[in-house]
């Protein structure tokens, strides 16, 4: 039922249905931590890292569920895995990289409820991924969401610099830039083969 | 999520008065308007008010889920250890989201395809996690709903204001009735993703504008 290919998987989960601009998943991120260019690719790496891991525990949960017949324990086993996942991946970080831990800060344990990583886990089980296409599935999202902070970030670094009406400063104005750059991720739909 | 921590510190206590349990809940709607003023739960708002309709559909399943919650969360606020308590309050809005998912789809299905992976993505809604842990876990159970209550009601009017906008633009309809002759031109735009986000910062232009105006009429100064 699902052939395809992976280099198409990944495209399309990157690019021409880019998790930020065309699925809305991820907006509070998106939004938050696109301020600076620097913390916005280290909250890129740290979700797609999350995501990759997450992503693999869900499909074993998934198969799991469809072992024992209880479907509508899903969404709540999806949540407590990418909660544990996130905690997991906070402790490795304080670990090995104490500079990288205190620059995320808060953004690390927030990352549970980052939208786009359960979605990815209710995506890829809707989709009926086998496990590679899964991996695949899970660095393409991770892939995508990191593009678009960081076109975001660096255009809020360049906004900086120039002077936008009181008004529409903040929120407003980075709304508006995140519409024009939706508008042009929509270019990219005609990379897909279907 | 701070502001309102630091309302509450604020707040004299043992004036727990009718007006009080009113402003629990007039807050809600327009002054800490979840979505315009706090920007809180942004992508179900942008994500599913392609239609009027939807729009509605999302904020009262939302409200529905922010209620029970704040309602558990706040009667068993003295049962949960502090330390793991985040992770109860999500098993908690897990559990209702569950229930509304099923619901949903009991009630129409047309409508669960189109709000689709959102209703399950309600548990990832920051603005529930956020009243749970702010409001709920620190005061009666009354208050927490009337907040719910409130909260819930001005994240609906949002939904409302932004899927309304873009039917009648996108589409030139609202809830399905066609509004325009014929000769309307559809501006699609409004429908696709992009379109989500202009509409929304637009509205958050206008609450800034409206904030700003009522500022600057209490001291009579410049226009």
């Amino acid at each position: 039922m699902i052939n395809d290919s992976l280099w198409s998987i990944f495209v399309n989960a990157s690019l021409i249905n880019n998790f930020v601009l065309a699925y809305f998943l991820g907006i509070c991120p998106f939004l938050g931590v696109s301020g600076k260019l620097n913390s916005a690719t280290r909250m890129g790496a740290a979700v797609t890292i999350v995501m990759v891991i997450s992503s693999m525990c869900a499909y074993g949960l998934h198969a799991l569920l469809t072992v024992i017949n209880a479907p509508y324990l899903q969404l709540i086993s999806y949540i407590v895995v990418i909660a544990s996942t996130v905690q997991i991946v906070e402790m490795v970080i304080k670990k090995a990289s104490p500079a990288l831990f205190r620059t995320l800060g808060i953004f690390l344990p927030l990352i549970t409820t980052n939208c786009a990583i359960l979605g990815l886990a209710l995506f890829q089980t809707n989709k009926g991924y086998d496990f590679i296409q899964c991996l695949i599935y899970a660095l393409g999202a991770g892939a995508g969401f990191t593009l678009a902070l960081v076109l975001m970030a660096g255009l809020r670094e360049k906004l900086d610099l120039v002077s936008v009406p009181d008004l529409a400063r903040g929120t407003a104005i980075t709304l508006m830039i995140a519409g024009i750059l939706s508008l042009t991720f929509m270019g990219f739909a005609g990379l897909g083969s279907h | 999520m701070s502001q309102e921590i630091h309302h509450h510190n604020q707040a004299p206590v043992p004036a727990a008065s009718d007006t009080q349990d009113t402003n629990e809940f007039i807050k809600g709607l327009w002054l800490q308007n979840p979505v315009f003023a706090q920007a809180l739960g942004m992508c179900p708002v942008l994500a599913v008010t392609n239609s009027a309709q939807n729009g509605l559909a999302m904020g009262l399943a939302t409200m529905f889920v922010l209620i029970m919650s704040n309602i558990l969360v706040s009667s068993l606020r003295a049962f949960i250890p502090r330390q793991v308590r985040i992770a109860c309050y999500i098993l908690i809005i897990a559990t209702f989201v569950t229930a509304v998912d099923y619901i949903i789809q009991a009630i129409n299905l047309e409508l669960h395809k189109a709000l689709g992976a959102f209703i399950s993505l309600i548990v990832v809604n920051c603005l529930i996690l956020s009243r749970a842990e702010a409001f709920a876990s620190k005061n009666t159970v009354s208050k927490s709903f009337l907040d719910a209550a409130g909260m819930g009601t001005g994240f609906t009017i949002a939904l409302l204001c932004l899927g309304s906008i873009r039917e009648i633009l996108g589409n030139g309809s609202l809830f399905g009735w066609q509004l325009f002759a014929d000769n309307f031109e559809n501006w699609i735009v409004m429908i696709l993703p992009g379109g989500g986000f202009f509409v929304l910062g637009l509205w958050v232009l206008v609450f800034n504008w409206l904030q700003q105006r009522q500022e600057n009429k209490e001291p009579p100064s410049h226009d």
